[in-house]
């Protein structure tokens, strides 16, 4: 019998890579640690920004929630291409894929195992500026599990090409996993508005969810409404992308089941 | 085709793997009938890994087919890949997790039931029961070997394919592995198919043998049967006579 889709091989998979966080304890603080730091800097930025800048001054923790919310981002792509990697530094592709295991259950344990990463990884940060700096992103209320969502699935699908990416050229890309998403920044406007944006750059804006988030996250922090029209579009592009995203990823998994990638590809 | 089964547990038929220019498997056919051991023989770069890659379905053919219990692997893999099971000193497992946490997501992964009575049947029987808490990584080359060898026993598997199970092991582990499959074999009845270039294994464990060069398979037959073929004294110099000969004929082709 072949059956189709299997939670349990998609909940074995998970439990390949809880036993892998477990059996590292650096693994595991790893996850914590920038989060922890980028906040801990950040939050002395705005304390003094909060006095010398009008734009600060109006929302004291819009750079606060800014950092957090692209850790979102940049944590669930990097959830997602961290587990990857792990099976082709142990050369494991070669025993995974003679089991019925399919591609998409895989796809499916390493999209999972990001929001575990992302929840171990950020949550903490956030809890730790309320003590520290006396700003709680969950303020925020509703709109924050919004802003957290879609960009979450916004660092999955560039999780996802990325992936490919690696099944195609191998760990020679391996760089990729944490590079690429800086790349976004820039236009995501993650700490400034998107209208300081050259003219060209506002147009890419456009196209990035995050830029919405962003947009949507100030709105609510400093007029205190939810930008609909934001959250629409971010929703609408992270659905296009992770499409995107789930179809490169299998058509490059593909490609290396025609290369003999998978029995060759590691260290 | 060998032995003159009706339903073989493997159909090979113009099975043909390019890379670019280069031709790996170049259209070949063979059959194993239930319950036999059949090995694919051959120097480095024959072909062997590469035709078990693609019974496995790792790797895509460019021409030809395959069928496993009389499924057509390229159309529904996954029907088969449950009764199969594979393992070779290439492909390792996670090294970071010990041996009982690999063997626990391999059998979640084949939905073994029963698994932690299956992994302790295996441990058991393998003589790894000791390590079971150790990382895979810290474990020496034979017991490393016996390990995958539980992994590729966790399904009960009734196809076994083995890419050199003995290499790298010392004579003592290897024929311990040697004799392991032979009972395995025979208590189960499965099927196995071994790719090797090690001539003693091949004779004591297969009973057809098909000898690869460049891709092809170039003669075919029990051990015994190729020994007097050639006229030889074992399958070494059988071996060693097909490889030079291919030498010889591409020099002449050259001149």
């Amino acid at each position: 019998m072949s059956g189709g889709f299997s939670p349990g091989r998609v909940g074995a998979m998970l439990l390949r890579y809880l036993f892998l966080l477990r059996s590292s304890w650096p693994r595991a603080l790893e996850l914590v640690y920038w989060p922890a730091i980028s906040m801990v800097l950040w939050g002395f930025t705005s304390q003094f920004l909060m006095t010398n800048s009008s734009y600060v001054a109006r929302a004291g923790g819009v750079l606060l929630a800014a950092v957090m919310l692209w850790d979102v981002m940049f944590r669930g792509q990097l959830g997602v291409s961290m587990s990857f990697l792990e099976e082709l530094w142990s050369r494991n592709l070669g025993h995974l894929f003679v089991t019925p295991l399919r591609p998409y259950e895989w796809m499916i344990a390493l999209l999972t195992m990001s929001v575990i990463r992302v929840a171990i990884g950020v949550v903490p940060a956030m809890l730790l500026a309320i003590p520290l700096y006396h700003y709680s992103i969950f303020t925020l209320g509703p709109p924050l599990i919004a802003f957290f969502t879609l960009l979450l699935v916004m660092g999955w699908a560039l999780g996802l090409i990325i992936d490919a990416l690696l099944l195609r050229h191998g760990l020679g890309a391996e760089s990729l996993a944490w590079l690429a998403v800086f790349l976004l920044a820039p236009a995501s406007a993650v700490y400034y508005p998107v209208s300081i944006l050259p003219r060209w750059l506002q147009d890419v804006a456009q196209l990035l969810p995050s830029a919405h988030v962003f947009e949507g996250m100030r709105a609510a922090m400093f007029d205190h409404v939810f930008r609909l029209d934001h959250f629409i579009a971010a929703a609408s592009l992270d659905a296009v992308y992770l499409a995107v995203g789930a179809v490169v990823f299998l058509l490059a998994f593909r490609g290396a089941r025609r290369r003999g990638a998978l029995l060759q590809m590691g260290e | 085709m060998m032995g003159g089964v009706s339903h073989p547990v493997i159909q090979v038929s113009a099975l043909t793997k390019r890379f670019d220019a280069t031709l790996a498997v170049d259209g070949i056919d063979f059959a194993v009938p239930a319950g036999a051991t059949a090995g694919l023989l051959g120097g480095n770069g024959a072909g062997k890994t590469t035709t078990l890659a693609m019974l496995l379905g790792l790797l895509l053919p460019s021409d030809g087919q395959i069928r496993v219990f009389g499924e057509d692997m390229l159309r529904h893999r996954y029907r088969v890949l449950p009764r199969m099971n594979f393992s070779s000193p290439y492909v390792d497992l996670p090294h970071r997790l010990t041996v009982r946490q690999n063997l626990t997501v391999y059998g979640r992964l084949y939905g073994i039931r029963q698994l932690g009575e299956r992994i302790a049947a295996l441990a058991e029987d393998l003589q790894i029961a000791e390590f079971l808490a150790t990382p895979t990584g810290k474990l020496s080359a034979g017991q490393r070997t016996r390990v995958a060898l539980a992994k590729a026993l966790l399904n009960a598997p009734e196809l076994l394919l083995l890419d050199e199970p003995t290499a790298s092991l010392d004579p003592d582990t290897g024929d311990w592995v040697r004799g392991y499959l032979e009972r395995y074999r025979r208590q189960s009845g499965a099927t196995i198919l071994l790719a090797s270039h090690n001539m003693g294994e091949v004779e004591r464990l297969c009973s057809e043998v098909m000898m690869m060069r460049k891709g092809r398979i170039v003669d075919r037959g029990s051990p015994r049967a190729l020994i007097e073929r050639y006229g030889r004294d074992t399958l070494e110099e059988v071996f060693l006579h097909i490889a030079r000969s291919g030498e010889f004929a591409a020099r002449e082709a050259a001149q």
